[in-house]
């Protein structure tokens, strides 16, 4: 066995381990964290693939920014897991069934031989200079320009969208604006001395 | 010295795991000592900034303070607190140190000099700074304690919110120097301007975006309030005791010499000389050794985070968070299509 296929069967059991544990913990927190450490073995695994543009990333987005958010949520709920697990038993044939089903048809497009190694072969190992950021990044600004933008769109929609729902302005609600807070001036706005005879 | 380096050679083609390991212990080792130099830099020079003498009493002039500050922190008790998760308690002081230890892997001390030289050396750090929030949102929840939980909570958004910023100044970087690879970024800032070919006056506000930036992810004042101490007593590590507090401390001030070697490396020059290229000074220091160069500007960058530190009262949250997403953002925005523009039409002296 080389050191590669020794290194690829290393992460693959710990991002196996960890993706049982996101779904078998009962806490929610420890659950999030497995979810960090199988994101993480699965960048490393697409290292080997020499896809570092891609590991990277992954690392950045989804473990640097989403699961900080995802943890900051899960971390704040109380959740009680007693009434989590109330239809567990009741539920059980329904997700049995699903699961099974989801395994078939897995099975039935990876086993199917239409990605056996006679029609997709391994792609060859590239060399040393290759770099993975400046390949896909030729593609993405030139061949699919267009799809890409659509995409980025579409992902502008969703932004504004969200924080649009988030706008909801109640007249109760208190505001600051920076911009009178900074022309604010101490004699005539803050303070105001009056002059009033001495009562007794 | 020649059988050294034949011993050197040997070890490179039999027993490659061993020669990476002792060039690690080489990068690691004074990086430590740094760290704890670095502390007592910190008290020194905040002492004199207020009229004060600073440590003085352990060794010549204090100089083995930070020893002893060490050696106490190691024989001290570990406390954990009864309510503890005790697990993620110990591993979240290593989740800081080890993000801060591991970017060094990718960083050129010199044309070539370098552990690991890849082409996403930039998006490694990009990804691996973002990684060491985990340890103060890990030890905040694992403490059991509401001001640890507080200061985890002002922290990761604090950090998520400054990761935005300091990712579209790197991105201004690496559009300017056509490469994510840290020596080639350097090696872009080569010209006959000396220290006016470096990226700081062409990329001006991403420059100081990335240095406030690095302020605010490294939990500093004046955006420490993660820490608070007037508000929630230490913030995260309130709960921490002896030798994993001595990691987070360790994880805090080496996270602090990264960002000032990064701000030197992107930014100015890495271990270019200021004066190369100029008439009478470029010569003249001609036989300076570009590590000293680096060392040098590392230095003034980190006296800027004990300076920042001396003379700004804290920030208030909601103008942290302002600052952030309505200041910084846009301004880098900004700046990233004004640096292609520069870049595609060649300006002169920086991009032609």
């Amino acid at each position: 066995m080389t050191f590669e296929l020794f290194t690829f069967y290393l992460f693959a059991a710990i991002l196996v381990f960890a993706a049982t544990m996101v779904i078998t913990r009962k806490n929610p927190v420890h659950s999030a964290l497995f979810l960090v450490l199988a994101f993480f073995t699965s960048a490393a695994i697409w290292l080997l693939a020499e896809a570092e543009f891609l590991a990277i990333v992954l690392v950045l987005v989804y473990v640097g920014a989403v699961m900080v958010l995802f943890l900051f949520v899960v971390m704040m709920l109380d959740i009680d897991v007693a009434t989590m697990r109330a239809g567990f038993v009741r539920n059980l044939p329904l997700a049995i069934l699903i699961a099974v089903a989801m395994v078939v048809e897995i099975f039935l497009v990876i086993g199917s031989g239409s990605f056996s190694l006679e029609n997709f072969a391994s792609p060859p190992a590239l060399p040393a200079d290759y770099n993975n950021t400046r390949s896909l990044g030729s593609v993405l600004y030139t061949e699919y320009m267009y799809p890409f933008e659509v995409a980025a769109v579409i992902l502008l929609v969703a932004i504004i969208a969200a924080i649009g729902l988030t706008m909801r302005k109640r007249p109760t609600t208190k505001y600051q604006d920076p911009g009178k807070q900074v022309r604010v001036r101490k004699g005539e706005d803050r303070v105001s001395v009056l002059k009033m005879d001495a009562e007794d | 010295m020649d059988s050294l380096m034949s011993l050197w050679a040997w070890l490179g083609e039999n027993l490659i795991a061993l020669q990476i390991l002792i060039k690690i212990v080489i990068i690691v080792a004074p990086l430590m000592l740094c760290v704890a130099y670095f502390t007592y830099a910190e008290r020194k020079l905040i002492g004199y900034m207020q009229i004060r003498i600073g440590p003085n009493r352990v060794g010549p002039k204090g100089w083995l303070q930070p020893i002893a500050d060490a050696v106490k922190l190691m024989f001290k008790e570990i406390i954990i607190p009864s309510g503890a998760n005790k697990t993620l308690f110990l591993i979240a002081p290593m989740l800081t140190l080890g993000p801060a230890l591991a970017a060094w892997a990718v960083f050129p001390f010199g044309d070539g000099l370098v552990l690991s030289d890849i082409n996403a050396g930039l998006l490694y750090l990009i990804a691996l700074t973002s990684v060491g929030v985990y340890g103060v949102i890990i030890s905040g929840w694992a403490s059991n304690s509401k001001y640890s939980f507080l200061g985890a909570m002002r922290s990761a958004a604090q950090i998520v919110s400054y990761e935005i910023a300091m990712g579209f100044a790197l991105v201004g970087v690496l559009v300017a120097a056509g490469s994510l690879n840290l020596g080639e970024i350097v090696n872009a800032q080569k010209g006959d301007g000396g220290l006016f070919n470096w990226f700081w006056l062409p990329l001006l506000p991403l420059f100081l975006i990335y240095f406030i930036s690095g302020v605010a992810e490294t939990n500093r004042a004046p955006f420490d309030v993660a820490e608070g101490e007037s508000e929630i007593v230490a913030g995260f590590h309130v709960e921490y005791s002896g030798m994993p507090f001595a990691v987070f401390f360790l994880g805090e001030y080496a996270n602090m010499i990264l960002i000032s070697a990064l701000t030197t490396l992107l930014f100015l020059g890495g271990w270019l000389s200021p004066f190369a290229g100029w008439p009478v000074l470029g010569p003249l220091f001609d036989w300076v050794p570009g590590m000293v160069w680096l060392f040098l500007k590392t230095a003034f960058v980190g006296f800027f985070f004990l300076w920042l530190r001396a003379t700004f009262p804290r920030y208030r949250y909601d103008q942290i968070m302002r600052l952030g997403w309505k200041v910084f953002i846009p301004i880098t925005i900004v700046w990233i299509m004004a640096v292609g523009l520069a870049v595609v039409y060649e300006m002169p002296w920086w991009f032609d």
